[in-house]
């Protein structure tokens, strides 16, 4: 049998590589696939504590956290779509000013 | 071992008796097409043109095999492949008699379902990687076709599993043959005709074949494929055809049972093996795919998307809410 | 042999999540993803969750991805130069992602459980994960799921809204 520490080293490596990856990148569109590698390692540690606690409510979270990751998923994409309709670039750091023209 | 050599000898007997089929429907299509076009159809390969399929399969393997100059060589290459498993796993969760089955899971429905959603992709993708603008707009067509449908086909089958109580193919049969009537097309008819409509238009077939007719967008994402790869599209959707007869026969006509009601009428229709009754089923669905294809004029786009949004899906909750309602009052 | 199985996934699911991150395409990105999510599914599968993995696949894989591809499709994104990849301080960043990760593991493996349950493998195994799932999720937790049926119907409004061209 594979014991726990396994699984909850495997999610949080997965979940490490998503945070790394949102830090540094610079292109939109890699920033909200690393967000979906995220929370992907956050369901995988929870089927497993779920699976080792013999309880349901683990899964059931999972469920629920599939859900709403749909929901902001379709939410960030138009948000991403109304941006290079107004800006024509996935650069974040042109994001990163609050008025229209942004000085360089 | 033995039980290892047993499971690739079922497989190979399922996947050769498949593929046979599907090789012989596009000589029945073309044949029963014709007769309704008042034509005979191929005649001239063999007696009655019944070595038709063996001449275009010979045909495409001499086929010269292009790809285009600036697509995606390795996806374009993948696409048709993955069209092709998603679409043949799902012929290990059918069960076609009492005993034969190749992977008795209880999550059957569910594993059809999900399959059926990734299949989309070869579709998505063969339409980008082709670099072409028609083609592209083909596949995304298709693609929002085959995802619009998949809800009303989930809601329609969501009644049939609240009906029997479980997601097993078996159960399901088991649980029709124990109903006075024992198919649930007859107390489930709305589901059955959401089902039945919602099953033309995942596996793009008239009248919901817009993206892939010809005399519109050439063949849609079929466009840039020749010779073996545009084989293997032709395959899958065939092979899908097949699935949703199957699907059809298994949850709402009764899978290898006939009706109590028959048996006791006739009681030497029980001696007949149960995969007769499942195959005259399966044959009957695919007639009636080969005969709404000659029959109907194919939707416009944007009235297909609202039959599938506007019309199903309520259509389905209505069938839904009828069954659980009849069931919580134990009717 | 099941330490070989997993020891396969484990190697393949840190790989494709690091390939998935650094592609050129994101088209290509996209479609390492979706290879991480069918593993991911199969993981779940490990661990008893048969209603789960199949969940995954239709809506992560089948679904929330397709629209991911739509969109990139949609920017018509062009390869993004070389040197402009990485936010400034990238190495800064990196060092502290990194000093996480370390934490994250050294905790993680450390956990010790102290509650048992009546889910049991045998337990789920007499009644089907599916009708464990549904009897406790529908029971309990009823409200919940009527809410995120609303919490579902306004992003739908909310795409419309947010990516309406007034043309």
């Amino acid at each position: 049998m594979i014991s726990l520490e396994y699984y909850l080293a495997l999610s949080a490596v997965i979940f490490s590589i998503g945070l790394i990856s949102i830090l540094i990148n610079r292109n939109l569109i890699v920033v909200l696939i690393s967000l979906e590698v995220m929370l992907a390692g956050v369901n995988l540690s929870l089927v497993a504590l779920s699976h080792y606690m013999s309880d349901i409510k683990g899964q059931i979270l999972v469920l629920f956290s599939i859900g709403v990751a749909a929901g902001s998923v379709a939410v960030g994409l138009s948000l991403l779509i109304a941006n290079f309709n107004l800006r024509k670039s996935v650069d974040i750091l042109e994001l990163s000013e609050l008025k229209e023209e942004h000085v360089e | 071992m033995m039980e290892f050599l047993l499971m690739l000898l079922k497989t190979t007997v399922v996947f050769g008796i498949v593929l046979t089929h599907v090789a012989y429907t596009t000589y029945a299509e073309r044949k029963v097409i014709g007769r309704a076009q008042a034509r005979m159809g191929p005649m001239e390969v063999g007696p009655h043109g019944l070595l038709q399929p063996i001449a275009d399969f010979i045909k495409i393997f001499f086929k010269e095999d292009i790809v285009p100059a600036n697509s995606e060589k390795l996806i374009f290459q993948i696409a048709p492949i993955i069209v092709l498993v998603f679409t043949m796993v799902n012929l290990t969760v059918i069960p076609f008699d009492r005993n034969f089955i190749l992977a008795d899971l209880n999550l059957g429905v569910l594993l059809i379902l999900a399959f059926a959603s990734l299949s989309v992709y070869g579709i998505i993708l063969a339409g980008w990687a082709s670099n072409s603008r028609y083609s592209f707009l083909g596949g995304i067509r298709s693609a929002s076709q085959v995802l619009s449908y998949e809800i009303a086909l989930g809601l329609s089958l969501a009644g049939v599993v609240l009906a029997a109580g479980s997601l097993n193919l078996k159960d399901i049969v088991i649980a029709q043959h124990n109903t006075p009537l024992g198919m649930y097309a007859i107390p489930q008819i709305i589901g059955f005709i959401v089902f039945v409509i919602a099953a033309f238009a995942e596996t793009n077939r008239a009248p919901f074949d817009l993206p892939e007719a010809e005399t519109e967008l050439v063949a849609g994402y079929l466009t840039e494929y020749s010779a073996f790869r545009y084989a293997l599209f032709f395959l899958a959707e065939y092979v899908a055809m097949y699935i949703m007869a199957f699907f059809c026969a298994l949850c709402f006509l009764g899978g290898w049972t006939i009706p109590k009601f028959l048996t006791d009428i006739f009681p030497i229709l029980d001696k007949v093996p149960g995969i007769l009754w499942f195959a005259v089923k399966v044959y009957a669905f695919i007639f009636l795919y080969i005969w709404v294809r000659a029959t109907l004029p194919r939707y416009r786009f944007d009235q297909l998307l609202n039959i599938g949004w506007k019309v199903l899906i309520p259509a389905g909750i209505l069938n839904l809410l009828i069954v659980a309602i009849v069931k919580r009052f134990s009717l | 042999m099941i330490y070989f199985i997993f020891a396969y996934f484990c190697l393949s699911m840190i790989g494709i999540s690091l390939i998935a991150i650094t592609r050129k395409n994101p088209v290509h990105s996209v479609l390492w993803l979706l290879l991480l999510f069918l593993h991911i599914a199969v993981v779940y599968l490990f661990l008893n969750a048969e209603f789960l993995a199949m969940v995954q696949i239709i809506v992560y894989a089948g679904a929330i991805l397709v629209m991911f591809l739509f969109t990139v499709f949609l920017l018509g994104a062009k390869n993004i130069p070389k040197e402009k990849r990485y936010t400034n301080l990238w190495e800064g960043r990196l060092l502290v992602g990194l000093a996480l990760t370390a934490i994250f593991v050294a905790i993680f493996s450390k956990i010790k459980l102290s509650f048992k349950g009546i889910h049991t493998i045998e337990y789920i195994e007499k009644t089907g994960n599916v009708k464990a799932v549904g009897t406790v999720l529908f029971n309990e937790y009823a409200l919940s799921i009527l809410m995120l049926g609303i919490i579902l119907l306004i992003p739908m409004i909310a795409v419309v809204v947010l990516a309406w061209r007034k043309t």
